[in-house]
């Protein structure tokens, strides 16, 4: 509608803006601000009873830095750290590139079937991980793949739906004269792909190869299935052992949080457009 | 056909993993749905009893069906309502617009796991935050998580934390109102009001409609969240279809029967997925 609306509108708009803001961000700021709190400034003193909120409680003071250097050696952050990087820049770099090939077959050639097998990927990503997960698991089992990193990364090199999907219709903007053209003077499908099309699609392998690395970054069920070995854990797998087994360390538990969204908040504030932009087009294509 | 072989070759590596990771594991789950196996002896053909035993004798199940179809019912719906009314609210020209969009998004891509693990802390019943807050008014608030008579309604308000997603979706879908609708509704008199009910929600159902089919799916699948911060309880209050499932299979290693649940799981997602498509015609609006 993009009203433009009178001062006291305006005024109004803010306000009702930042009270509903408050709830968004708070439980963040409270989660930085207990990751630097001493334990004196967390729990009441024995036999005192829990106090209100005082706006004071907010800041903390001393400033306990060393919780996350703590948080680093005890959760153990940087092993965990290692892992999901391994997965992620594999999973991304596998994802992207299977998509793109099984996209460049979807939009620019023809075969029979293409248009039903073509509804069958869509299809694919209604159905519930659920029912295909014990004997995927199973698979795996008998393939000795269990416990090691395999199960988290083979199957993202077999094209993901939704990447497909949003690759192929990005291809289909590319004017059909060019890649005529190009097979003109005599190159190959595979040229056209690799040496025309490909760089040409930047912003959308871009999109997906952030949303796979976020699916990466987060994904928690994926090790909780298939990870046996502490020393295998990702960050959002450890984090939750570490929950389970330390539930009462909150300065620790949030310092520890806070350096696992870092990298998200981080990514997300270099590539805002990429970001909103994959966002919104993976909602409105539907 | 040379041309044919081409494209397949190009495709081939989603149909050899569709039919490796998606179709023969679904015939699979079917075969399975009907054995009896546990990890360590191999499958015992049990025909229909396992889907017998979750239908009339075990009451665990049709809690988690309630407990899934009241979460999918309300969060849903109620998350759609919200995330709708946040994009109008985001869509008008105030110094700073920019500054709130990216604060209703953020938690949007904050991992599940963290954003639990701090939900854990805030809702702490002595000394977490959102008490505390409570305490200020002289409320003392409910044990949240650990009260069976809270603890749905509390995933359900937690799962608004993330409605930002929506809320980009919806900001893009109203961009492209024609702003030529809306003047000609200004010339005829509507107010704003009006404009929203008549002209920004009818052209917005299409995007409405995709919101609320995929909030549906992810509904029936909700599982990281529970897991972490109530792993069903207490006293089965938050236990989930997924949950449920998750615990069969790899607790109790329990996989044919688990793969019963997924299928009625499945059988559940898809009439609901294919009924919400009836309604379709009815009230989106496509021009």
């Amino acid at each position: 509608m993009n009203a433009r609306l009178g001062p006291g509108k305006r005024l109004l708009t803010h306000a009702i803006l930042i009270v509903l803001a408050i709830p968004f961000l708070l439980p963040l700021v409270w989660m930085v601000s207990t990751s630097l709190k001493e334990d004196t400034q967390i729990f009441p003193r024995e036999g005192e009873a829990a106090s209100p909120f005082a706006i004071d409680n907010l800041i903390p003071s001393p400033v306990a830095w060393h919780n996350y250097a703590d948080a680093l050696v005890e959760v153990p952050f940087l092993t965990y750290l290692g892992n999901t990087t391994v997965l992620c820049v594999l999973n991304v770099v596998c994802a992207v590139l299977s998509s793109a090939v099984v996209a460049y077959g979807f939009a620019r050639l023809r075969f029979r079937f293409r248009e039903p097998l073509f509804v069958l990927l869509l299809m694919t990503m209604a159905l519930p991980a659920q029912v295909t997960m014990i004997p995927q698991f199973m698979l795996f089992r008998e393939l000795g793949w269990y416990g090691t990193f395999l199960p988290l990364i083979v199957p993202s090199c077999f094209g993901v739906p939704l990447f497909i999907f949003l690759m192929r219709q990005f291809f289909l903007t590319i004017p059909e004269e060019m890649i005529e053209s190009a097979r003109m003077e005599g190159a190959s499908e595979w040229q056209i792909f690799r040496q025309l099309v490909m760089p040409l699609s930047i912003p959308v392998l871009a999109t997906c190869a952030l949303f796979q690395f976020l699916h990466t970054w987060n994904d928690f069920v994926g090790p909780l299935i298939y990870l046996n070995d502490p020393n295998r854990y990702t960050l959002a797998y450890g984090l939750q052992q570490f929950l389970s087994e330390y539930g009462g360390r909150w300065s620790h538990l949030m310092a520890a949080s806070a350096m696992f969204i870092a990298p998200v908040l981080l990514l997300f504030f270099l590539t805002q457009r990429t970001f909103i932009q994959g966002i919104a087009t993976t909602g409105s294509k539907g | 056909m040379r041309r044919d072989r081409l494209g397949y070759l190009f495709i081939s590596p989603w149909l050899i993993g569709f039919a490796v990771f998606t179709a023969l594991p679904f015939i699979a789950s079917v075969c399975l749905s009907f054995t009896h196996y546990t990890v360590a002896s191999s499958p015992t053909w049990v025909g229909l009893a396992n889907y017998q035993t979750l239908l009339f004798d075990d009451p665990s199940f049709w809690t988690a069906i309630w407990n899934t179809l009241v979460y999918a019912l309300v969060a849903v719906p109620l998350g759609v309502a919200a995330a709708f009314v946040l994009a109008l609210l985001l869509n008008v020209e105030v110094r700073g617009i920019a500054v709130y969009r990216t604060i209703f998004f953020l938690p949007h891509i904050v991992p599940v796991v963290a954003s639990s693990v701090v939900f854990m802390w805030v809702l702490n019943p002595q000394i977490g935050l959102v008490n505390g807050i409570l305490r200020l008014v002289g409320i003392e608030g409910p044990a949240w998580l650990q009260d069976p008579s809270w603890s749905m309604t509390t995933l359900i308000m937690l799962s608004l934390w993330g409605i930002g997603g929506s809320v980009v979706i919806y900001l893009a879908g109203l961009k492209d109102v024609p702003a030529s609708l809306y003047e000609a509704a200004r010339i005829d008199g509507a107010n704003v009001v009006q404009r929203a009910i008549h002209i920004t929600m009818p052209m917005m159902t299409p995007v409405i409609f995709f919101n609320l089919v995929m909030g549906i799916i992810h509904a029936f699948q909700y599982f990281t969240q529970a897991y972490i911060l109530t792993s069903g309880g207490p006293q089965e209050s938050t236990l989930f279809l997924a949950l449920y499932l998750f615990f069969r299979a790899w607790r109790y290693l329990d996989l044919g029967y688990a793969s019963a649940l997924a299928w009625i799981m499945f059988v559940l997602v898809a009439s609901i997925t294919y009924g919400l498509f009836k309604t379709h015609k009815r009230w989106v609006h496509y021009e």
